[in-house]
């Protein structure tokens, strides 16, 4: 079987699919790619169903040998990569031939590349992903992030000679955004009209303490209108809650399934991989929309990713 | 319910005290659809069959390095460390749900004479196996997280663990009660468990 050889693994690399859907009442959520959009095209690149799996880089990329040769693809931010010392293109198909080394250094742009690998990287799978839970320290290789020397193994693949590019197209619109549309959350009431002006009219800065559970941000504090608890209820994925001080955070692919903050906003489906390419220290700012607004925009989202013309050679 | 008999394109379900987070794709039905679905399920509330309840002994060794807030509680309360173990050790609780994080369980209700507030300032680790209560909840730390929760003792119990075919030592609706342990007993079990 053909492998890849961690010589270093980056500042935190997991492997990450898509995510493992329907374990809330175990309190599990579904982690999965903080960039998902990156992820379904790096694999479409390399001929993988979009769901397999592949590794998850943060802020600094890795250095990686493939004794046996692969077929690769680089997704979402450019960490600077190169093959033998040569430079690599992001959002193309290349071949590594035996025993080549890909560099990858800081990031120049966002958060998180992505490497997929034609055949998708072979772990056991958790509750039927392949991604791995940090904090429960399940999933992915050994549910943890990957070490020096770890050796990954690359699954089997329908071979394709196939070593496509992303459309021109595809990339402006899959481009991640600074200014994040949400929809109004379900304690939105709690905030009065002030505090609600405030929260879309300044820009909020992203904390260094920020990671796949949660996003905090710094910037004007949101004031709540009453003094009342919330009682524990169920929260999703790109929730922006707002705990005492008026902070808010946004919960992440590794967010707790269930919290007692009163929630402003939702980040929409269509937005969700942009926040997988902020950084700390980044600026972003939150506009209102509705949720047709935001359905459809995550129909049109969906039909980029199927569309014939995403890739072309 | 919506377990037992599943919404095409419900995704997932997230269960609080009182609410049902239900997680849908929107590329396949809209929210009024859904809405629809439930309203019906709602309606048959009362028909549903709940699986009879298990009752679940959990050990704690209470106070020491294990509860870092056993003896403020105990004094908060006016109560002897002996009090203070016997009443929250004397109680069945319920698992309303579980949430935060895998196989957490919010356990309810705590004997009022123990209910208390949350730490102002949450601790930024607070060990596995952890037993808190906060307000009037009780519940254990299944991984070393952040929390707020007054610590009152530590389970060597795996309240989650992957390789066991009960992912969660703990279910929606299993009765629990919890058995003080002396130190050594809780070393001697963890070594077991481990």
């Amino acid at each position: 079987m053909d492998v890849i050889l961690v010589r270093e693994p980056g500042l935190f690399t997991t492997v990450q699919d898509l995510g493992r859907q329907g374990f809330g009442p175990m309190g599990v959520s579904p982690s999965g790619a903080a960039d998902a959009v990156s992820l379904r095209m790096g694999n479409r690149l390399v001929g993988n169903a979009e769901g397999a799996a592949g590794l998850e880089m943060t802020l600094l990329g890795g250095t990686f040998e493939f004794p046996d040769g692969a077929v690769l693809a680089l997704a979402g931010s450019d960490f600077g990569a190169a093959l033998d010392g040569k430079p690599v293109e992001l959002w193309t198909a290349f071949e590594a031939k035996p025993e080549q080394v890909l560099t990858l250094g800081p990031t120049r742009s966002g958060a998180r590349c992505y490497l997929c690998v034609r055949g998708g990287i072979e772990v056991k799978t958790f509750l039927g992903s392949a991604s791995t839970h940090i904090l429960s320290g399940v999933g992915g290789f050994e549910g943890r992030a990957l070490r020096k020397g770890d050796v990954l193994k690359i699954g089997a693949a329908s071979g394709s000679a196939r070593t496509p590019r992303l459309s021109a197209r595809a990339l402006k619109e899959m481009q991640p955004r600074k200014v994040l549309r949400v929809t109004p959350g379900p304690q939105e009431d709690w905030f009065p009209e002030a505090s609600r002006r405030v929260f879309y009219e300044n820009a909020y800065r992203v904390a260094e303490e920020t990671n796949r559970m949660g996003i905090r941000l710094e910037g004007a504090s949101v004031a709540k209108a009453t003094e009342g608890e919330l009682t524990s209820e169920g929260v999703s994925l790109g929730a922006v809650q707002v705990p005492e001080g008026g902070l808010p955070i946004l919960l992440f692919v590794e967010q707790q399934t269930t919290g007692g903050y009163p929630k402003i906003a939702n980040v929409i489906s269509a937005d969700f991989h942009s926040l997988g390419q902020l950084r700390p220290r980044d600026e972003i700012r939150f506009e209102r929309v509705d949720w047709e607004t935001a359905r459809s925009l995550l129909v049109e989202q969906e039909e980029l990713l199927e569309s014939e013309e995403l890739l072309f050679e | 319910m919506v377990q037992q008999e599943p919404v095409a394109g419900v995704r997932n379900l997230h269960p609080g005290y009182c609410s049902l987070l239900v997680k849908f794709d929107a590329l396949r039905m809209r929210h009024e659809e859904v809405e629809a679905i439930l309203r019906e399920y709602l309606e048959r509330l009362e028909e549903v069959e709940l699986p009879e309840a298990r009752l679940v002994e959990i050990p704690v060794c209470y106070g020491g390095e294990f509860g870092p807030d056993f003896t403020e509680v105990a004094a908060l309360h006016g109560m002897t460390a002996g009090q203070a173990i016997e009443l929250h050790a004397s109680v069945e609780y319920l698992v309303y749900f579980l949430g935060f994080v895998p196989g957490f369980a919010y356990l309810g209700e705590l004997p009022e004479a123990l209910v208390t507030p949350r730490l102002a300032a949450p601790r930024r680790r607070v060990p596995a196996g952890s037993v808190g209560i906060a307000g009037n909840q009780t519940g254990v730390y299944p991984f070393a997280t952040p929390g707020g929760w007054r610590l009152l003792g530590r389970t060597p119990a795996k309240m989650f663990q992957a390789d066991r075919d009960e992912l969660s030592l703990l279910s929606i609706g299993d009765r629990v009660r919890f058995v003080p342990i002396s130190a050594e007993r809780f070393v001697k079990l963890e070594k077991e468990w481990t």
